[in-house]
């Protein structure tokens, strides 16, 4: 299971990366592996004003659905719709084709709420999951 | 391990094929049912009805002989598995026989043709056999008061709850939430949101049984009341119940009983001796009604006499010599079914009722816990059971050995298919990991039970030596394990006529 | 059996009740009765209510006696079909399945919506449920229903939309329809705004609404457009348009009429379509098709994680049992009946309703109520209240000549709903229009 180290993550199994001034998330690798199979995702329309650990869209599979929590605050500036287009590549490249909302005006602070790479595995492992 | 068990077809591919469509028999100018000719004067259509509200081109139903008709429908009813077939232990369903002398009764013409709105006078058998099952129900479950109007348990469920807050309103008390076991049927959460109120989860203790003093300590004067199950889910009789219901009623707040597992202690327990306000029965479950592929069923509601004044109109009651329908109850909550509730599964339950009288619904219940228990003991060694000590009438094991074999619970249940029976429920409640839910019901043998059960030790032999065959399971059905989030994804909902697809988009 | 389970008596079992908790003996039911037994019971109840198959019906209001063709019975009954469960496990459910699909096709091509479930539990719940929906995708609370659906399915609208600070109001009538212009009027404010406005068609009175119209009133309206939900009777989908041509957001009705014994109001089961853009608030289960592993067509439920068993709290609706044999039965009548029966029965109500009003207003002092074209169902007036006058038709002359309005409204206690089927021969009609006349003291 992958946690690419220049990614930050929230203990609702989101990813966020920061490009410049906006950020951009997803769902990890682990979220995908346990809602299994993807089949649609809910997303915000640009503009739409995120608070953070507020739902904002969600994730549904065959026998399970998840809501989708914002790391940060901010405004969408993009949400990725090729994701309904197909929605298994989500399961197949979640960090990369599989992101999910791009975010600007993000306040700084709330990124230090976030986890780094090795944290986050821990925080799996501690919570009864497996990482591997 | 006594009982035989059911051999898989050795050449399982013969049995395999699409599953075909009514539409797929289509030839224009075929036509299944010819009605008389009109003896009446004939007007222009246009005359009668405005030109702009006609439709301008035809539905496009299937065009099929009557003979046609009847093979598809005897072709599909062939692919599905039916009580009358064999064993369908699902645990909270109660899939137990279906009397035929209930059908026979249900379709007399002077019960099943009756219109409701006819004169009382040329109704007054339908009133008689509505205001005796009202007391019957009562009887059996102790409760003072039933109404017959909820068309399912989950609109039961609805109707408790919204008693509930007509109560709480009537007093002047300020409630929000209900209190839900996390063992709870899906149901009974999506009910109390129905009606305004918000569940809270309170989670079971180690033994599957709610923690009672966990949930005494998260009663307050917000809390409109509870709703559980009795048995639970994990077919384990609450014990604690009336002292949970005695610290509810003490803030004035009210007891729900989900009454799915009812054939678990009917005829044994009362209702209302454990403190009990309103409960639902499903008369597709305990009261031997037909499943129906999905339904109908009914959902009557028992109360206790402090809530009968909000019951739903419009109610029968006696009227001199006979009886009438009315709706003069001023705390009434109003009409929750255009009529007075699904009077046809009505009847079958009351004549499952009269055919059982009061000793035999004893016994369906003396039954069910047997059953239970003895296919408990032979299946814990195959799949260890959740809970110690004996059940009532369903128990929960635990498949999580055979994940280090690289199968699921799910794919013995898919295997499970491939020998002659549905398989139990499966991964609920949510609780026990890996779970399978067993009620077997009262109306299976002995040696019904012995074959299921050994057909589980087949499999899980298999799971041991042969893992890959039941993963892939299933093989002896007409269409192997089907692409669920394709079917998702694709979101194909209705037929299209190939040509048209792609025109009409997906 | 309990031996070999390890329990050495059935008090042992027992021991999970506490005492204080247990039914002290028997409860009060009678004595077991064998099939004979049974039969002569309930022939006794059976004798008490009138005979449908020798008493002539023009009752209606919402069940209304159609032809059921034979093989309906022959088939809804097989064992497979009625003794089978939810279909959850779909590969051994391949029959239930199927037949939904068929059914959700039917409903769309009758209501010319992209979407349609497996049923609910009647066209009442169908219609609240529709407009939970138009709430939820509208986020508006105030609800428009027209004075002309019929009553029953407005109290149980209310029953489903008690809470949430929802304001339901009920539109003016004008002759027996919707009153267009304050239709009009109050979706050019839509102050608050609108969520739904709930028409039937043909209406609780019989006449045929300008959904023409009205769908160009409701599209119009000031600020986001609210949802025009219809109920609709399935019969006079053979002949009538589809509401969705005309705007219509979700349809809904009652599948009495096609296939289903009256049984004193139920069971029955509800339709439920409504555009593919609400696919995931729509109630109610879904059958879609898909492959297995080497590409066979087969049918399995979907999008489950709108319903209660996943959803829990969130779920769109609770419903989870629902109105599948009833649905399987409507399905093989409309397969039996094609497109030209339906549109045959349908005619064939239009031309016998139209007679009868005539036939029974050349009764003096018996007059037509509303203007306006209607399908299967009329209301006249008579010169005294319609209730007595019923019970005299009945119990004189063994007929069911309607149902008095009074029923409803108290007010409206000369008033009589009369339907007519198909099934109503000109003998029938003449008998009726007879035997009115004579009991009202005229001959006809």
């Amino acid at each position: 299971m992958e946690f690419p180290k220049d990614l930050r993550y929230t203990k609702d199994h989101e990813w966020m990366r920061s490009e410049g001034e906006e950020v951009v998330f997803g769902i990890t690798d682990y979220a995908q592996d346990q809602l299994g199979d993807i089949v649609y995702v809910e997303l915000p329309e640009v503009g739409a004003a995120l608070t953070q650990g507020e739902a904002f869209g969600s994730v549904e599979a065959v026998k399970a659905v998840a809501d989708l929590l914002s790391p940060v605050s901010g405004e969408v500036v993009a949400s990725n719709e090729a994701v309904n287009d197909d929605p298994s590549v989500v399961n197949r490249s979640p960090y990369g084709d599989g992101w999910m909302v791009r975010v600007k005006g993000v306040n700084a602070s709330e990124m230090d709420d976030l986890m780094d790479a090795a944290a986050y595995g821990t925080f799996i492992e501690e919570s009864g999951g497996e990482a591997e | 391990m006594s009982g035989e068990t059911h051999p898989v077809p050795a050449d399982s591919a013969a049995c395999r094929g699409s599953v075909g469509l009514i539409f797929d028999r289509s030839q224009p100018g075929h036509r299944g049912f010819e009605l008389p000719g009109l003896d009446v004067p004939v007007s222009e259509l246009s005359e009668l009805l405005p030109a702009s509200l006609l439709r301008q081109d035809p539905p496009r139903l299937p065009e099929v002989t009557e003979p046609e008709v009847v093979r598809h429908y005897i072709g599909l009813s062939l692919l599905n598995h039916h009580v009358d077939r064999d064993l369908y232990p699902l645990g909270s369903c109660t899939m137990k026989y279906n009397p035929k002398i209930n059908e026979d009764i249900a379709r007399v013409p002077g019960l099943g043709g009756i219109h409701p709105d006819a004169p009382r006078e040329a109704v007054q058998g339908m009133l008689a056999l509505m205001w005796q099952f009202e007391r019957d129900l009562a009887a059996v479950l102790d409760m003072d008061a039933v109404s017959l109007h909820p068309a399912a348990g989950a609109q039961g469920e609805m109707l408790g709850m919204k008693l509930f807050r007509a109560y709480h309103d009537h007093h002047g008390n300020r409630k929000r939430t209900i209190l839900i076991p996390d063992s709870a049927h899906g149901t009974n959460p999506a009910s109390v949101a129905m009606v305004g109120y918000q569940p809270v989860q309170v989670a079971s203790g180690d033994d599957g049984r709610i923690d009672s003093e966990k949930l005494l300590g998260m009663i307050d004067e917000e809390t409109a009341g509870i709703m559980i199950t009795n048995p639970s889910t994990l077919g384990l009789f609450e014990p604690e119940i009336g002292r949970v219901a005695e610290r509810m009623h003490a803030v004035d707040g009210l007891v729900y009983m989900d009454g799915a597992n009812l054939n678990a202690f009917m005829g044994l327990a009362s209702v209302g001796a454990m403190g009990v306000d309103a409960i639902h029965v499903n008369l597709h479950k305990t009261f031997s009604t037909p499943h129906g592929g999905g339904g109908p069923g009914a959902g009557p509601v028992g109360v206790d006499k402090k809530l009968e004044p909000f019951l739903p109109t419009p109610r029968v009651v006696k009227d001199g010599d006979g009886f009438r329908m009315t709706c003069e109850a001023p705390h009434t909550i109003g009409r929750m079914h255009p009529y007075y509730g699904n009077v046809g599964v009505i009847v079958r339950a009351m004549v499952y009722l009269r055919t059982l009288g009061a000793e035999g619904v004893r016994a369906v219940a003396r039954a069910a816990m047997v059953n239970a228990n003895y296919l408990k003991h032979k299946v814990d060694p195959i799949f260890p059971v959740a809970k110690p000590g004996p059940c009532m009438h369903e128990f929960v094991s635990s498949l999580a050995w055979t994940r280090q074999h690289g199968v699921k619970n799910i794919d013995v249940a898919k295997r499970l298919l491939d020998y002659g029976f549905h398989a139990p429920t499966v991964s609920f409640p949510l609780i026990v990991p890996d779970a399978f839910m067993i009620e077997p019901t009262e109306t299976e043998t002995s040696g019904s039970l012995d074959r299921f059960a050994g057909a589980l030790a087949r499999i899980a032999n298999e799971v041991r030596e042969h893992p890959e065959v039941v993963a892939s399971a299933p093989h002896a059905t007409r269409v192997g394990r089907l692409d669920e989030a394709g079917a998702a994804r694709r979101l194909k909902i209705r037929y299209e006529k190939p040509e048209d697809a792609g025109a009409d988009g997906r | 059996m309990l031996a070999e389970a390890g329990i050495g008596r059935f008090e042992e079992l027992l021991e999970q009740i506490p005492e204080p908790l247990r039914l002290k003996g028997l409860p009060d039911l009678p004595p077991s009765q064998s099939e004979a037994e049974i039969r002569r019971t309930f022939g006794v109840l059976a004798g008490r209510n009138y005979d449908p198959q020798k008493t002539v019906s023009f009752l209606g209001a919402g069940v209304y006696d159609h032809a059921i063709p034979s093989a309906v019975d022959h088939l809804a009954l097989r064992s497979e079909f009625y003794t089978a469960y939810t279909p959850y496990q779909a590969e051994v459910a391949q029959g239930t399945l199927a037949a939904i699909f068929e059914f959700q096709t039917m409903t769309c091509e009758l209501t010319g919506l992209d979407a349609a479930n497996a049923s609910m539990y009647d066209g009442a719940s169908a219609a609240a449920e529709a407009l939970l929906l138009a709430r939820g995708a509208t986020r508006a609370s105030r609800i428009l229903i027209s004075p002309c659906v019929n009553p029953r399915i407005r109290e149980v609208v209310q029953m489903y939309h008690a809470h949430g600070d929802v304001l339901i109001e009920s539109l003016p009538e004008d002759e027996g329809r919707v009153d267009l212009a304050a239709l009009r009027a109050a979706l050019a404010t839509a102050d608050p705004p609108i969520a739904a406005v709930l028409v039937q068609q043909p209406n609780f009175f019989g006449l045929v609404e300008p959904l023409d119209e009205i769908g160009a009133i409701v599209s119009d309206g000031e600020g986001r457009r609210p949802h025009l939900v219809v109920s609709a009777d399935p019969i006079s989908l053979g002949i009538l348009g589809p509401p969705a041509s005309w705007g219509a957001e979700t349809v809904v009705g009652d599948l009495q009429p096609l296939g289903i014994p009256a049984q004193f109001g139920g069971p029955s089961a509800g339709y439920f379509a409504t555009r593919r853009a609400h696919i995931r608030r729509m109630p109610g289960r879904i059958a879609a098709e898909t492959t297995d592993g080497e590409g066979r067509r087969g049918f399995t439920l979907t999008l489950q994680t709108r319903e209660q068993h996943i959803r829990r709290e969130k779920a769109t609706s609770n419903i989870c049992t629902n109105s599948a044999l009833v649905a399987l039965r409507a399905t093989i009548h409309l397969s039996l009946l094609g497109p030209r029966g339906l549109r045959q029965v349908a005619e064939q109500c239009l031309h016998r309703a139209h007679y009868a009003l005539q036939r029974l207003t050349a009764i003096p002092q018996v007059t037509r109520r509303y203007p306006g074209p209607f399908f299967r169902e009329f209301v006249i007036v008579l010169p005294c209240p319609a209730a007595p006058v019923i019970e005299r038709l009945y119990a004189e002359h063994g007929i069911l000549g309607g149902v008095p309005l009074s029923r409803f409204v108290a007010e409206r206690e000369n008033e009589l709903l009369v339907a007519v089927t198909e099934q109503r021969t000109s003998e029938d009609i003449d008998r009726l229009a007879e035997c009115l006349g004579r009991v009202l003291g005229e001959d006809a």
